[in-house]
């Protein structure tokens, strides 16, 4: 199994230039962005419901598009499954009949059979003569996922799976879905904006940012060494600021007024620092920035604690909830950071 | 009392309003896929019907279809087939007239369609076809009855272009509504007011069955949910 995707698309002002590639099989890469990148609109050109202006797609030895050699394969004879947001279940046709749909061959009899193995397989059988108003969420999604496979996909696009559910019920469908994308023998390319999910439903990530992708990188890299400064803030990074190389080789923050340093080696291309919330420290050390107390929010799980730094902007500090001293607002503190834990990041797009 | 006009009304109403209804529908989708300029011309082409007056609109087609026009000539030397002046030629004049009701009501519906279920169709290996006839019809249903039952009333109705390509001969040519014109220029008020009468209660039997079918929908629609 393997996927190569290189496109390139333009629509109206926004400009789509995105590259990643699937090796092995089994494997689930996300595209994760904000909301607008243009992660929806990759997967569109996958399936060829819409045509980038030039690229490559190849699907295993099957070339789906290549605008030089002027082959785009109509979204029918892709085979890639389609998982839409809103699940795009027929709503004048039962379930049954929804995922007959996918099936063309063999007579009304087999089909049928077919239809009720792959809902089965799913633990929807008995919803086989529902129409999709009538499911619930998670119902519809089961049904969506067995008329895909249904119509014998070899590559499946998922496309924000959990949006329209929430709570519980939403990890109790995350866990099933990973089951079922385990069993897919073909590659999965998962389509999301909540970083949790990706980290827990995926292998591999490539950062959308701004309709570019950066390179695929492993999902620990992504948390504990992102390069670029759309991948810092995608996987949860709270401060960052615009920052100098000085000679002596620490860095210069703008936004905080201080000078850090950095145990991973940067090049000249750097352009930001990012800091995570939780590792900042309270009390003296390493890399220390004096800071004055801003305000303080009780989270659920957590104390968050503005600071305001000397250049005026503020840190995001965060702790357990036991864990914090007690100091109030326009109180004077130290915090510090270990050089390990700065973060050099590159410029804005995310290659 | 003489059923003709009701039945030639009735026949020349069913025949138009099935025409208008394939016509419509393969308008409204191929349109709404359009380049905008495109759109926007052919729309306004299409509609004109709408506020034409009829006869207007009766003028163009004898234009079009008179015995001594290029096409009306033709077919009456090859084929000796006469397009004005006999039953059918009803059948122009309604189309022309209510097409633009079926079509702009089809199109309001495709426009609320929801294109991802036709892309989700395409990856499943659908085409076009399918999709247009299983899906995008079936969901559209409402606006498309109301579209057909819109162009059957209309075309029962009509008079103004009706009356300039087909005349008025009785058992022949007599629908409806210029019957009652007839009867009432000739002095003969009762019978025009039969006739009047007729088209109240057929006027009335079709906005019965349009809500008739807007409450089983709706019916439906509820019980679907909570079943």
């Amino acid at each position: 199994m393997s996927l190569l995707v290189d496109v390139r698309k333009r629509l109206g002002g926004f400009s789509l230039d995105v590259a990643f590639e699937l090796e092995r099989p089994h494997e689930v890469v996300a595209l994760l962005g904000a909301s607008g990148c243009g992660k929806s609109l990759t997967l569109k050109c996958i399936a060829g419901i819409m045509r980038p202006d030039e690229g490559r797609i190849v699907l295993d030895d099957r070339v789906l598009f290549d605008s030089e050699a002027g082959i785009d394969l109509p979204a029918q004879q892709r085979r890639v499954g389609y998982l839409f947001q809103s699940y795009a279940l027929f709503p004048n046709m039962s379930v049954e009949q929804n995922v007959m749909a996918a099936i063309r061959a063999g007579s009304r009899q087999e089909r049928r059979k077919r239809a009720r193995r792959e809902l089965e397989a799913l633990h929807v059988g008995e919803l086989a003569a529902r129409r999709p108003r009538e499911l619930s969420g998670g119902q519809q999604q089961r049904c969506a996922m067995a008329r895909i496979f249904a119509s014998d996909p070899e590559l499946l696009l998922l496309d924000e799976p959990f949006s329209a559910l929430d709570g519980y019920l939403r990890w109790q469908l995350e866990l099933e879905l990973a089951d079922t994308l385990r069993r897919f023998p073909g590659g999965v390319v998962y389509v999301s904006h909540n970083r949790d999910e990706v980290y827990r439903m995926c292998d591999g990530v490539c950062v959308v940012s701004d309709g570019r992708s950066g390179p695929k990188m492993g999902m620990r890299e992504l948390f504990e060494a992102p390069r670029s400064l759309a991948a810092a803030l995608i996987s949860g990074c709270k401060n960052v600021s615009p920052v100098s190389a000085l000679p002596d080789g620490s860095l210069r923050c703008e936004t905080w007024g201080v000078t850090l340093f950095c145990e991973v080696p940067f090049g000249l291309d750097v352009t930001h620092v990012g800091i995570r919330a939780h590792y900042l420290h309270m009390g003296e050390g390493e890399n220390r920035i004096p800071c004055v107390v801003d305000r303080i929010i009780d989270s659920s799980f957590s104390t968050i604690v503005m600071l305001r730094t000397p250049a005026g902007g503020l840190l995001r500090y965060e702790c357990e909830k036991d864990a914090w001293e007690g100091l109030e607002a326009g109180e004077s503190c130290v915090v510090h950071v270990a050089r390990r834990d700065v973060l050099p990041l590159g410029e804005g797009g995310a290659r | 009392m003489d059923w003709y006009p009701l039945i030639n009304s009735l026949r020349v109403a069913a025949v138009s309003a099935t025409l208008v209804f394939f016509l419509g529908i393969w308008f409204a989708d191929v349109v709404a896929r359009l380049p905008r300029v495109v759109k926007g011309v052919l729309d306004v082409v299409l509609t004109l019907p709408l506020v034409l007056p009829p006869t207007v609109v009766g003028y163009l087609l004898l234009i079009l279809l008179g015995p001594r026009r290029p096409i009306g000539a033709w077919l009456l030397d090859n084929l000796s087939l006469r397009l004005t002046m006999v039953w059918y030629a009803a059948i122009f004049a309604s189309v022309v007239v209510s097409f633009p009701l079926m079509y702009r009501t089809a199109r309001g519906a495709f426009e609320s369609f929801d294109q991802t279920l036709a892309d989700a169709a395409h990856t499943l290996g659908r085409s076009d076809a399918w999709v247009f006839w299983r899906v995008k019809l079936p969901c559209c249903r409402q606006g498309i009855m109301a579209g057909v039952v819109l162009a059957f009333a209309r075309a029962l109705g009509e008079y103004g272009a009706t009356s300039m390509v087909c005349g008025y001969t009785p058992g022949s040519t007599a629908t409806v509504s210029t019957t009652v014109y007839q009867l009432w220029r000739t002095g003969d008020d009762a019978g025009a007011l039969a006739w009047v009468l007729v088209n109240l209660a057929i006027s009335a039997v079709v906005l019965l069955a349009v809500n008739l079918m807007e409450r089983r929908e709706r019916e439906f629609a509820v019980v679907g949910r909570w079943s």
